[in-house]
């Protein structure tokens, strides 16, 4: 039972990331997620030494809200400070990042988190820590409601947008064009990558969150030029990544995250060598029948 | 205070050494950071520091001891691999890069830090210690250790010194340098591995998680001050330096703060002071700029209407009232119009009695110039340029503002000192 509540979770955060992932990797801002993640760290901690828990919706705003800021200050360095963007993205996330440690080492008593928990969470404890109703219900894990209630939202979100989002992503001059605001749009879509690192932070840490935005839907990305295909396999991907991530961190009681991880990149060492459209294999199959009818002929 | 006062008498000889492998560490990370910032490949190092982890875990599986050579070398090879991993699935498939970077950086720090809890929930004597490589512990740098990474640090600073002038040449011009005949491989292999051997030493102190900031932050605030790369690579160290040698004190101080993220803090506050302060290249310096460029506009307009209506009523000392100037420019607001009346009156353009302007000597000198160079660009664009007439105003609008005296010269003697507009106006000289 318990370790069907981890796998639930687990697959939850895994479908949120995927979906979002697809959209991150498309537009080349899989990096820009992995600052965010980092980056809301301080959000977190100083949520939760204003409202002394874990548990209120206004914590998981507060924070996410880091996660904007970030975006926010990645632009601002770069556009107004012409710092290149490479360099303003490893200048942001590092600074919040280091802000969040000290503040956990400044108020280590109050805090009820440890510098270790924030790269790869703890997913292991979900089962033990349950949401308690103030009539004394007990409504299961709070992790696992956490990231259903997120992936709901992020599913909606997708199901709503569809239109804006592909548009900006695939012709941001066109979207421009017809009225979308490209700006609003990218803002948007990292609100809701803010929203889903705060709310994956404690479960799976801040590095899991960064590997099931990447790698299921780089796989995919391998796998299909369709995006409606390539979202549908990506939430297919991160859900085999959890699973199977979670019996690797069983057979050598190691990080259920770091195992989620590994499988992910183990996916995608498949896909990229076996792929049978784009995998490395194929296009040296494909190079060298090129090469050999072009002999051929020449004879 | 007293603690301060220790520290900085150096009596303590772990004081020394610390500080010292501080400063060595982040100082080198700085220098090797600089050339990968110039190359555009600054996340690399980050990708790098979260995967040499997993080598490091493995160097420790294999061996079963904390040897620091044994270390470093198991988080070489992790880390060499991730860079060229990222480069072939770059160039192999459609992954774009930031993808791949992101990839390879969460996989292997992920597969790391599967083999770390693996380590440490296993029957390991020697592991306590392994996990200072997640955040750095700067006050662990002693005896053995402590030598062995300064002397990595020493030999990065003079390969760096000894190689410097190839590694300028492909981070700026790749091209360049191979059409010269530089090896281009085999230097980029070098800055690769010293990248690595970087980061790994580098951990020691920030830990994985931060070390992206060390070989990006120093470099990005020095480029602020200077374009003369020695300049900005001297800069960087000292600001690399500096930011250790603070992380050290701050952990000496107060033994519960983290060095690492402290290091990062120092780093960064000097990134941040640059970006906004730096001179030519700040924010705020641009700013002022480009407040002042407007405002330059916006005199030179007025002093320009005032000329046009100087000419309409034949008197160039007439007096208009603010209503009267406002009704010939109603595109500018009225309290910025009210400012640039103010600049031109102190300036001694305009002469103020009774809220009524007119034009003093310098003034009317100044308007006659500026219709003068709007008239002569329009000359310009309708001969050269064969514009017609009716497109070549907006243009004459901008241009008016920007040509300096030589120019002007150049044009007179160009146009051969015309003395009407393709509009048939007259143009005014001195």
């Amino acid at each position: 039972m318990n370790d069907l509540l981890i796998i639930l979770t687990a697959s939850f955060v895994a479908i949120s990331c995927s979906l979002l992932g697809c959209f991150l990797v498309l537009r080349k801002m899989t990096m820009v997620a992995d600052a965010i993640s980092h980056a809301v760290l301080p959000g977190i901690v100083i949520a939760f030494l204003l409202s002394g828990s874990r548990d209120s919706m206004v914590m998981l705003a507060g924070a996410a809200a880091f996660g904007i800021l970030t975006t926010f200050l990645i632009e601002l360095f770069h556009l107004k400070g012409g710092l290149q963007s490479d360099a303003s993205i490893g200048v942001t996330f590092t600074w919040l990042f280091a802000l969040g440690v000290i503040l956990i080492s400044v108020f280590a008593g109050q805090v009820d988190l440890d510098q270790d928990c924030v790269l790869y969470g703890e997913i292991a404890y979900v089962p033990i820590d349950l949401w308690i109703t103030k009539s004394g219900t007990i409504m299961g894990p709070r992790a696992l409601w956490i990231s259903a209630i997120v992936m709901v939202i992020i599913i909606a979100f997708i199901l709503l947008a569809y239109k804006e989002l592909y548009l900006t992503t695939f012709d941001p001059a066109f979207a421009a064009a017809i009225g979308i605001s490209t700006t609003l749009w990218h803002y948007l879509l990292m609100s809701m990558v803010s929203l889903v690192s705060v709310a994956s932070f404690e479960s799976v840490g801040a590095i899991l969150v960064v590997a099931l935005i990447v790698t299921p839907p780089a796989t995919a990305y391998l796998l299909t030029r369709e995006l409606k295909k390539m979202l549908i396999l990506s939430v297919i991907i991160g859900v085999i990544t959890s699973v199977g991530g979670f019996y690797l961190a069983y057979a050598l009681d190691g990080s259920i995250a770091g195992a989620m991880a590994t499988v992910g990149g183990i996916l995608f060492g498949l896909a990229f060598l076996f792929s049978p459209t784009d995998g490395y294999i194929s296009r040296f199959r494909r190079k060298t029948n090129k090469a050999a009818m072009i002999n051929a002929l020449q004879e | 205070m007293e603690a301060l006062l220790e520290f900085l008498s150096f009596q303590d000889p772990s004081v020394r050494m610390v500080t010292l492998g501080a400063v060595i560490l982040t100082a080198s990370s700085a220098l090797v950071g600089s050339f990968t910032f110039l190359k555009k490949k600054a996340l690399i190092g980050d990708a790098v520091a979260h995967a040499v982890l997993p080598g490091v875990c493995l160097a420790f599986l294999l061996s079963g001891e904390k040897n620091p050579l044994l270390l470093i070398i198991g988080a070489f090879i992790t880390g060499w691999l991730s860079l060229n991993i990222i480069d072939f699935v770059t160039n192999e498939s459609k992954i774009k890069e930031d993808t791949a970077i992101a990839l390879v950086l969460s996989v292997f720090f992920g597969f790391g830090i599967l083999l770390l809890t693996f380590i440490q929930h296993g029957d390991y004597a020697e592991q306590s210690g392994l996990d200072h490589f997640l955040f750095g512990q700067a006050a662990s740098l002693v005896g053995e250790d402590l030598i062995i990474f300064l002397s990595v640090g020493l030999l990065l600073i003079a390969l760096i010194l000894l190689f410097f002038k190839e590694l300028t040449l492909i981070s700026f011009d790749r091209q360049f340098a191979q059409t010269s005949g530089l090896p281009v491989k085999w230097l980029e292999l070098l800055l690769t591995s010293m990248t690595v051997l970087a980061v790994v030493i580098g951990i020691q102190a920030v830990g994985v998680v931060l070390m992206a900031a060390m070989l990006i932050t120093p470099p990005a605030a020095a480029r602020y001050w200077t374009d003369y790369l020695p300049r900005m690579v001297l800069l960087a160290a000292i600001f690399g330096a500096f930011s250790g040698f603070s992380g050290a004190l701050i952990s000496y101080v107060s033994p519960a703060m983290p060095t690492g993220p402290w290091i990062v803090m120092v780093a960064t506050t000097i990134a941040l002071l640059s970006i906004l302060f730096a001179p030519a290249r700040g924010i705020i310096f641009k700013m002022k700029r480009q407040q002042e460029n407007q405002l330059k506009i916006l005199t030179e307009n007025i002093l320009k209407s005032f000329y046009h209506l100087g000419q309409k009523h034949q008197d160039m000392k007439h007096r208009y009232s603010f209503d009267e100037i406002h009704s010939i420019r109603p595109s500018i607001p009225k309290p910025r119009l009210k400012k640039g009346l103010r600049v031109l009156e102190k300036e001694g353009f305009l002469r103020k009695k009774e809220n009524s302007y007119r034009l003093s000597a310098e003034g009317t000198e100044k308007g006659k110039r500026v219709v003068k160079l709007h008239r002569l660009w329009e000359v310009y664009l309708t001969e050269y340029l064969y514009l017609d007439p009716d497109h070549v105003h907006d243009s004459a609008e901008t241009m008016e503002h920007v040509i300096t005296p030589e120019l002007e010269k150049k044009l007179e003697e160009m146009l051969n000192y015309p003395d009407r507009d393709p509009h048939d106006e007259e143009i005014p000289y001195t």
